[in-house]
C-alpha cells in the first residue's frame, strides 16, 4: 500500500483559483473553466448563445473551444493544442441508462485531426455539478502535476505532484484515497488519468475513474481512441481530480422532470424484461457478441483475414460470465445505468509484469478487447486477454488500436516481411499472448519493439519498408489503418456499407459513428447505394448526438421494446428515438422533434469535417480504405470463402470463374470492390450535401444554419 | 420480519389504505402518493412491498437496506433518483411520484391495516427464510 499522507506532502502549489459554483439551469451552467498548466493560469469563461445554440454541448463544445484555440497547423505536441473535457446538457441526469458521459477532444498524434472520444466514470456529470459546461486544458507544464477541482468548495488547484504512480489504476486509487475525507466520501471522487505506456506511445488513452462501493476499488473507464493519453502525458498531466458531494437526481435543475423520469422509469423496466434475452448486457455487456460475430464470419482473425476461428468458443462469453465476471452487481459507469455492462473480474491474479501476482479488479472484457486482443492476433486464452486488457488500461493503452497493431505486426512476423532481429527476439506468431504482454511492458518503458508498436500501423508501415524492405503496397492492403487511426474489431469485407461506415468518417475508422454490418449484411435491409448512403447519413448524425449530449450510446439498441419490429423503422428504434427527444426538451425545455435532433448533430458533423479540411486533411482521398476491409487481398484468404467469392463473380460480373487462377480472380473482385466503394461515396457526400471531393457546400452549411464565415473560408478554397 | 400481508378476496376496494398511507407519509390524500395500491376492478388487488429486498442489490449507491426488523427502507439523504429500482421491482411496488425525487415504499408501518373495514391487509413477523422463496 501507498502512504498518500507522505505523497501529497510533496506536493508544490502552482496555481489557486476560487470561484461561486455556478447551479445548472436547466441542463447548462453556461460557464467553462480554462486552465492553462504552461501559465498557471485558471479561469472562467461564458459560452455565448450562438456557442449554445449551434454546438449544444459536449464533442460540440470541444470542437468550438479546439478550433478557436489551434491553428491549421497545430500539432499534437504543440502548447496551443488543448484537451477539451465536456459533458452535454443531458449529462448528469441519473434516471436515464447511460447519461454520465464526458467527451474528450484533441488534436491527435494518430491522426494529426480532431479526435473525440466518448467516455464513461464520474468526471463529467460532477464538472457539470461543479460548475462548468465544459474544461479545456492548454499549455505544456514544466515537470509532472495534477489539476484539483474541488465544486463544493469552489476552488480549483495546480499542483506539482512528483510523488504519485503514473499508472492508471494505482493513481486513481492514490487520488481518490487522498481527497476523499472518508470510505464514504470516495464515491464523490472521479480521477482522469493515462499510464506510462502513454508516456511513450501514440496510442496512450485516458482512463476515467468512478468508485465502486461495493467492490471498494476504483473502476476506469476509457477514453481509448485516437492517443489522447499521449497529449495529456505529452502536457507533463499525472492526473485531473474532481470532487462534488452532493449528487441528486435533479441537479441538472431540468425544465420538466416528469418526462425524463417516464422516459427513465419505462426503459429500466423494460431492462428489466427483456434484457435476460435480448443482449444480457447485465451478464457480460459488450462481450456477448463474441460468439454471434464468430458465427457471421465478422469476427476479425489474423489480422482481420478471415472471419472465424475454431477456438472461439474458448473466449465465447460464458467463459467470461462463468470464470471470471462477477454477476449481480449494478455495474453502471454513472448512476441510473440499468444496463450495467461496465462488468469486472475481481481478485484477478496477473502473471506478468510489475504486476506479477497482484490481484486486481479489471475492467472487462469489452468486446473489442476480445476481439483485437484475442482473435485478431489468434490468442484464445481468456486469462490471458484479461491480463493485455488490465495492462491496456493501467498503462493508459487503446486496446482496439494495440490489438488491430499487433495483429498487423504478427502477420508481417508469419509472412516474413519481419524477423525476430526486428522482433528483439519476439516470437510474433499469432496466438502468442505472452509476446503480446510483453510488447505491453515494453511500451509502457519506451523501449525495444513494443515501443514501435506504439506508434500505430500507419508509422510502423514506414519503418517496415524504410528498414526491412517490405513492399509498401501490399502493406498499404493489408495494414487496418485510415488516416492513421486502427480499425476497430469487425470484419467488414463482405458489408460495402460498414466499409462505409468505417471509411467515411471525420476521426477514422472506429464504429461510433456508424456501425451497419447487420442491417446491410446480415439483413439486408439498405440493398441499394442510395439505401446505404441514407443509413451513412441518418446513423451517423444519431450516433453523433449522443456525443453532444452525454450519453451513451449503448441503450439506444442494445435493449429494444418487444414490438420494435412491428415500427416502421426497427433500425432506428423508433421508441427510444423519441425517449431522446423526451429527455432533450425534458432537460432544457425545448420542444425538438427528431428531425431537428438530427440537424443538432448535422451542424456539428459538419463543422468537424471542415476542421479537418482546414487541416489540410478531410477530403476523399483520406476516406479511401485499405484493400483488407473490402475484400480477400490474398490467395489464402480467397481460398477460405472461394465458393462465395466464385458465386460473386457470376451473379455480380458475369464472370465465369471457372480455370481462372485465384489470382486471376483476386484482381477483377478488386476491382469491382474498388469501384463498389467509389460509387458509394458519390452517393454519400451526395446525400449529405457535400461536394464528391468530400467538401460541404456553402449552400448546405447555409441549410443547417452554419453559415460561418471562418467555415465558408476553408471550403472556398475547395470549391 | 414485518411485512403487510394481504388477501385480494376481501378486498371491498373502498381506497381507505391509500388515503391513510397517502396522508401519513405526503399529508396528501391521493391514491399516487400511496404506498399501497388498489387496482379496483369486478376483483379489487392489492399491490404492497412484500420486502423481498431485490431492490438493495439494484441500487446503485447502497442507499436501500434491510433494518433490524426486516423491513427494507431507502435512506432518502443517500439516494440519488435513478429510479432503477422502481423499473426492477419485481412486485411492481417501488413507488415513484414526479413531486419527489427520490422514490417511496411500504415500511409495513401498518397504519392501513388498522383502518380497513374488512381486514384485508395486516401485518405479520414472517421468517426471513419463506419470504425469499416467495
Amino acid at each position: 500500500m501507498f502512504d498518500v499522507k507522505s505523497i501529497k506532502a510533496e506536493h508544490k502549489l502552482l496555481a489557486e483559483y476560487t470561484y461561486e459554483p455556478a447551479k445548472l439551469n436547466r441542463g447548462y451552467t453556461d460557464k467553462t473553466l480554462y486552465v492553462n498548466i504552461g501559465e498557471n493560469q485558471i479561469k472562467e469563461k461564458n459560452v455565448s448563445k450562438e456557442m449554445k445554440e449551434k454546438f449544444i454541448g459536449g464533442k460540440g463544445y470541444g470542437l468550438r473551444y479546439l478550433w478557436d484555440a489551434t491553428k491549421p497547423d497545430t500539432k499534437w505536441n504543440d502548447p496551443e493544442n488543448e484537451i477539451v473535457i465536456a459533458g452535454g446538457p443531458l449529462c448528469g441526469i441519473t434516471q436515464y441508462p447511460g447519461a454520465g458521459k464526458s467527451l474528450v477532444v484533441t488534436i491527435s498524434p494518430m491522426t494529426d485531426l480532431v479526435i473525440d472520444s466518448n467516455v464513461g466514470g464520474y468526471f463529467g456529470p460532477f464538472l457539470k455539478f461543479s460548475g462548468f459546461d465544459a474544461m479545456e486544458i492548454q499549455g505544456k507544464a514544466e515537470k509532472d502535476i495534477i489539476i484539483y477541482i474541488n465544486g463544493n468548495d469552489g476552488k480549483i488547484t495546480i499542483e506539482e505532484a512528483p510523488l504519485e504512480a503514473i499508472d492508471g489504476h494505482v493513481i486513481s486509487e492514490q487520488l481518490t484515497e487522498m481527497y476523499a475525507d472518508n470510505e464514504e466520501d470516495k464515491k464523490n471522487i472521479s480521477v482522469i488519468s493515462a499510464g506510462t505506456a502513454a508516456n511513450h506511445a501514440n496510442i496512450g488513452l485516458l482512463n476515467f475513474s468512478f468508485y465502486d462501493l461495493r467492490r471498494g476499488v476504483t473502476r476506469l473507464k476509457q477514453a481509448g481512441r485516437g492517443g489522447i493519453g499521449r497529449v495529456f502525458r505529452d502536457k507533463k498531466i499525472k492526473a485531473v481530480v474532481i470532487k462534488f458531494k452532493g449528487t441528486k437526481g435533479n441537479l441538472n435543475n431540468p425544465a420538466d422532470q416528469s418526462l425524463i423520469n417516464k422516459a427513465g422509469i419505462k426503459l429500466h423496466k423494460q431492462i428489466h424484461d427483456y434484457d435476460d434475452v435480448q443482449c444480457r448486457m447485465r451478464q457480460i455487456g459488450t462481450a456477448n457478441i463474441i460468439e454471434v460475430m464468430d458465427q457471421y464470419d465478422l469476427l476479425p482473425v489474423h489480422n482481420y483475414q478471415y472471419g472465424n476461428h475454431p477456438d472461439t468458443y474458448k473466449i465465447a462469453s460464458n467463459v467470461f460470465v462463468e470464470k471470471f465476471i462477477t454477476q449481480g452487481m449494478p455495474d453502471g459507469c454513472w448512476f441510473g445505468c440499468s444496463l450495467s455492462c461496465a462488468k469486472a473480474a475481481d481478485k484477478f491474479e496477473i502473471q506478468t509484469g510489475p504486476y506479477k501476482g497482484h490481484l486486481v479488479t479489471v475492467d472487462g472484457p469489452e468486446y473489442e478487447n476480445a476481439a483485437g486482443l484475442g482473435a485478431n492476433c489468434g490468442i484464445f486464452d481468456p486469462r490471458l486477454i484479461l491480463e493485455a486488457n488490465f495492462y491496456c488500461d493501467t498503462y493508459g493503452v487503446d486496446t482496439i488500436s494495440f490489438g488491430t497493431i499487433c495483429a498487423f505486426a504478427m502477420e508481417c512476423y508469419e509472412r516474413g516481411i519481419i524477423d525476430k532481429e526486428a522482433t528483439g527476439g519476439l516470437d510474433l506468431r499469432f496466438g502468442n499472448g505472452l509476446a503480446q504482454l510483453e510488447l505491453l511492458h515494453q511500451m509502457s518503458r519506451g523501449e525495444g519493439f513494443g515501443a514501435k508498436i506504439g506508434l500505430g500501423v500507419k508509422k510502423l508501415k514506414e519503418i517496415f519498408v524504410k528498414e526491412h524492405g517490405a513492399d509498401a503496397d501490399f502493406l498499404n492492403e493489408i495494414g487496418m489503418e485510415q488516416k492513421g487511426l486502427e480499425v476497430s474489431e469487425y470484419l467488414p469485407k463482405e458489408s460495402l456499407a460498414q466499409q462505409g461506415g468505417y471509411g467515411l468518417t471525420n476521426k477514422g475508422p472506429q464504429h461510433d459513428e456508424a456501425w451497419l454490418i447487420f442491417m446491410d449484411m446480415v439483413n439486408n435491409q439498405i440493398p441499394t447505394f442510395e439505401d446505404k448512403a441514407e443509413a451513412l447519413h441518418y446513423f451517423p448524425m444519431f450516433r453523433t448526438w449522443f456525443g453532444l449530449m452525454g450519453l451513451c450510446k449503448l441503450p439506444w439498441n442494445d435493449t429494444s421494446p418487444p414490438d420494435n419490429h412491428l415500427t416502421d423503422e426497427p433500425a432506428k428504434m423508433p421508441e427510444h428515438v423519441q425517449h431522446y427527444v423526451n429527455l432533450y426538451n425534458g432537460v432544457t425545455g425545448s420542444s425538438i422533434d427528431k428531425n431537428e435532433l438530427i440537424l443538432q448533430s448535422e451542424r456539428v458533423y459538419n463543422f468537424q469535417r471542415v476542421f479537418n479540411i482546414r487541416r489540410g486533411k478531410g477530403l476523399r482521398k483520406q476516406d479511401a480504405m485499405p484493400y483488407r476491409a473490402m475484400g480477400p487481398v490474398t490467395i489464402e484468404e480467397y481460398e477460405s470463402r472461394q465458393e462465395r467469392y466464385d458465386q460473386q463473380l457470376v451473379e455480380l460480373l458475369g464472370y465465369n470463374p471457372e480455370g481462372k487462377t485465384t489470382k486471376e480472380k483476386i484482381k477483377v473482385m478488386k476491382e469491382y470492390r474498388l469501384d463498389q466503394y467509389e460509387k458509394l461515396t458519390d452517393a454519400v457526400y451526395k446525400r449529405r450535401g457535400w461536394t464528391p471531393n468530400g467538401v460541404p457546400t456553402k449552400e448546405h452549411l447555409k441549410s443547417i444554419g452554419m453559415d460561418l464565415p471562418e467555415l465558408f473560408e476553408v471550403v472556398d478554397k475547395h470549391m | 420480519m414485518k411485512v403487510l400481508m394481504k388477501n385480494d378476496e376481501v378486498c371491498i376496494g373502498c381506497g381507505l389504505c391509500e388515503e391513510v398511507c397517502s396522508k401519513a407519509y405526503f399529508k396528501e390524500n391521493h391514491s399516487s402518493k400511496s404506498a399501497i395500491q388498489v387496482a379496483k376492478g369486478e376483483t379489487n388487488e392489492i399491490n404492497v412491498c412484500n420486502q423481498c429486498g431485490v431492490c438493495i442489490d439494484i441500487c446503485p449507491v447502497l442507499a436501500i437496506t434491510r433494518d433490524k426488523n426486516g423491513v427494507v427502507r431507502i435512506n432518502k439523504k443517500e439516494c440519488v433518483g435513478c429510479f432503477m429500482c422502481v423499473g426492477f421491482c419485481p412486485q411492481l411496488s417501488m413507488r415513484q411520484h414526479d413531486d419527489y425525487i427520490e422514490p417511496f415504499k411500504c415500511i409495513a408501518c401498518g397504519l392501513c391495516g388498522k383502518d380497513c373495514p374488512t381486514n384485508a391487509i395486516w401485518i405479520e413477523d414472517v421468517d426471513k427464510e419463506p419470504m425469499e422463496k416467495l
